[in-house]
């Protein structure tokens, strides 16, 4: 990769780190109750769901809250898909969903993974798309901001019986943070090129007089939620990579930053709102040690080029009129180092699109992506879901270091005793039960859809299942997972690496909330400096690198090994 | 738990009615308003008919046009239905396929003698990548040139004009337009004899 990559990929980072004190700030404002611009609507919303502004739950109450929520949002899309047939909007005449399909899809998009079984132009109309889709891409990702907000408030409150009400954070998430962007960031994308209509299908007569069908659609506007909710599901097929989803390196910027923005501004709200901001840099900091690692493996691996080729007289190499590298399955405009720099910012935080085809990616720059995802996605992260998972591994941490020193260990100020010890350990088992479990099991049962030979077909089905139970929703896409068999598991991944990890996380909250703070003695590990981030990020490599390694080894490891050897599959 | 799940129902309803419906709706008026041409998909218009958009690729044969990059949509450039080869780096149906065509662009293009850019060999993303790299149709120049009878100094000065750098200077790699520059090629020395 050439200079002109890398200060791409610096600047990426400078932007973000400069936005996150601003958008943490803000949502501190937020989820305090500061903000009350659009105060009438949120006293008829909540007029409306029974509720009101100061009646708080205790955790189990919003835990349930929440369930019911997903639960009713989960069957309304169901039932959308499998009568779009019926229902207006639908100038391209898709019929309906099947039932596997339009069970994953819902689950898949209620879960905020967006793992999409289906070619969106093949598939949805435009209605689905709107009033379906585009509505889980709002709400799930408000799920996960309510979630972390939640985990933050365990930590700041003291004696404290409730943690909120989950009717006004999610309305607050909604009306306050996600639309305002969304509205704002739609229409700069359409200023730049992305298409926002309802008109039906456009037939072209190209310059050779054949006929060629564009498909349309309202893009700009579920582009934008798409990535700032880390949803990651595309309108198109091919989802960002197509070029009325993402026509230049320009909308490609404010997709990046969309994706990782909320994310990282979080780390910054815990700071505020604990009432020591070195807390959240310290957590970031983490994160952005994690993600410059996968970064610089992925561009390396891929801007080498893949040594079969070399051998054809393909020219791969680095000029000023060529990026070069591996370039199948990437497009023009966007070359290796955004490529590269995209399938890093899409796995770190789990939103899941993509600018690139991950199934043509070289082996070990279709490992990181992989890796990324397998530790749960804990490098910014989904909106909120990064934060309350990374949240996990700090209290994985500071267990071991009051192991390590024998003490009983506490973070900014609370004790972490048994319960919570308990609960952050099921989170932990969720990725091995869903990856390795279920993948197996769909190993066994249903191998027929990995469509890759040789160690490649195994990195297929693990990506699905990967990506599935960390709620990513990329994929190896040559596998072919829309099957009754598939749609079912992935579906049951996604709705485990979800919920199991949701309701311990709401408990721990609420645990962490009942206790009174300790003051910090002598023998408190502090937990802002680069002692505790360097342990952080051992914690998450051990705890993920051990139990993926043997598989990630027989995969991508050993395509790597033999395409360097020239074997072919 | 009744009543939580009639409050859920009816934050589902508003959140749809909010983000489903209002949202997008706003926003498309808003974007037909203010930016009507890309709102509709920037399409490009000659003589009443539309012959492509700006932003999606199409298919080119003919050696009197630049050709764009190997596409995996559907039989090749459907706009209705992206897609990429999903191949593997160790795939060996991509290597054949990759030296087929080699072996097509050197009997093309028989005056270029180097390794043939990479981006012109290996499928796009989406199938519908509308753009080369500036070697790739540097590759084709003289080709080009040969079928629309001018000197190739003359088509590539037209190239020249029609590459462009990087967005914002930093942002992305230089690329080619292949319809757009097909489009221009067509205005300054038309194709004879081959408009039926």
């Amino acid at each position: 990769m050439d200079a002109n990559g890398i200060l791409q990929i610096l600047l990426y980072v400078a932007l973000i780190v400069a936005l996150t004190p601003l958008a943490g700030g803000y949502m501190a404002r937020l989820y305090e109750g500061k903000l009350t611009w659009l105060a009438w609507i949120e006293r008829l919303v909540y007029r409306l769901c029974g509720t009101s502004a100061d009646r708080e739950q205790h955790w189990t109450g919003y835990a349930l809250s929440l369930l019911a929520f997903n639960l009713v949002g989960a069957l309304a899309l169901y039932g959308l898909q499998r009568l779009q047939g019926w229902l207006p909007m639908n100038p391209a005449g898709m019929a309906a969903v099947p039932a596997d399909l339009a069970f994953n899809t819902a689950v898949s998009f209620t879960t905020n993974t967006n793992w999409q079984a289906y070619g969106g132009e093949t598939t949805m109309s435009y209605l689905t798309q709107m009033a379906g889709l585009s509505v889980q891409n709002f709400v799930s990702a408000a799920t996960g901001m309510v979630v972390a907000v939640v985990l933050i408030r365990g930590f700041a409150r003291q004696s404290a019986r409730s943690v909120g009400n989950f009717t006004v954070d999610l309305t607050r998430t909604v009306l306050y943070l996600l639309l305002p962007i969304c509205v704002v960031g739609a229409l700069a994308l359409v200023w730049l090129g992305v298409p926002q209509n309802l008109s039906p299908y456009i037939e072209a007569t190209t310059l050779e007089g054949a006929k060629q069908v564009i498909a349309q659609g309202p893009v700009a506007s579920q582009m934008m939620i798409k990535h700032l909710g880390t949803n990651g599901g595309g309108f198109f097929n091919v989802n960002a990579a197509h070029p009325y989803e993402n026509p230049n390196a320009v909308t490609n910027l404010i997709h990046m930053v969309a994706i990782f923005v909320l994310g990282a501004g979080l780390t910054n709200t815990f700071g505020r709102m604990v009432g020591d901001t070195r807390q959240g840099w310290a957590i970031l900091a983490a994160m952005g040690l994690l993600f410059l690692a996968g970064i610089g493996i992925t561009a390396w691996a891929d801007a080498a080029g893949n040594p079969a080729l070399a051998a054809l007289g393909v020219d791969q190499a680095l000029s000023p009129w060529q990026a070069g590298g591996n370039m199948e399955g990437k497009e023009v405009r966007f070359g290796i180092a955004l490529s590269a720099l995209f399938a890093t910012i899409t796995t770190a935080a789990s939103c899941g699109a993509v600018i690139a085809m991950h199934d043509s990616l070289m082996p070990l720059a279709g490992l990181a992506p992989m890796v990324n995802m397998m530790l749960g996605e804990v490098v910014v992260g989904g909106v909120g879901a990064g934060f309350y998972g990374m949240l996990i591994f700090v209290i994985l941490s500071v267990f071991i270091a009051g192991l390590m020193v024998g003490r009983t260990p506490e973070y900014v100020g609370k004790k972490i005793e048994a319960r919570e010890m308990k609960l952050a350990v099921i989170v932990i088992l969720v990725f091995p039960i869903g990856i390795l479990g279920l993948g197996a099991l769909a190993l066994l049962t249903g191998p027929e859809a990995i469509t890759a030979p040789g160690p490649h077909g195994l990195s297929q089905l693990l990506y699905a299942y990967t990506s599935a139970t960390a709620n990513n929703g990329s994929a190896f896409a040559g596998f072919g997972a829309n099957t009754v068999l598939h749609n079912t598991l992935l579906g049951l991944a996604m709705l485990l690496g979800r919920f199991m990890v949701i309701v311990p996380t709401l408990a721990i909250a609420g645990a962490v909330a009942a206790k009174k703070a300790v003051p910090p003695s002598s023998g408190t590990l502090p937990t802002h400096g680069w002692l505790f981030v360097g342990l952080l990020v051992s914690v998450v490599l051990v705890v993920g690198g051990l139990t993926f390694f043997p598989v990630i080894a027989l995969g991508p490891v050993v395509e790597h090994l033999s395409l360097a050897s020239g074997t072919l599959f | 738990m009744w009543t939580y799940l009639r409050s859920a129902l009816v934050l589902v309803v508003v959140m749809t009615a909010l983000t489903g419906l209002a949202y997008p709706l706003a926003v498309t008026g808003l974007a037909e308003m203010i930016f009507p041409w890309t709102a509709r998909g920037s399409l490009i218009e000659e003589d009443g008919r539309v012959v492509g958009s700006a932003l999606i690729g199409q298919k080119f044969d003919n050696p009197g046009y630049f050709h764009g990059r190997p596409s995996a949509a559907g039989e090749g450039y459907d706009a209705a239905s992206s897609g990429g080869s999903n191949l593997a780096p160790s795939s060996r149906k991509l290597v054949d396929d990759v030296a087929a065509r080699v072996t097509a662009e050197r009997q093309a293009n028989p005056d270029e003698k180097g390794g043939v850019p990479v981006d012109l060999v290996t499928s796009s993303a989406s199938g519908l990548d509308p753009h080369v790299t500036p070697a790739a149709a540097a590759y084709q120049v003289k080709r080009v040139a040969a079928a629309r009878h001018v000197q190739a100094e003359e088509v590539r000065q037209l190239l020249a004009r029609h590459t462009e750098g990087r967005d914002l200077g930093v942002l992305g790699e230089s690329r080619v337009n292949v319809l757009k520059l097909n489009l221009a090629l067509d205005a300054h020395w038309p194709l004879r004899g081959q408009g039926d």
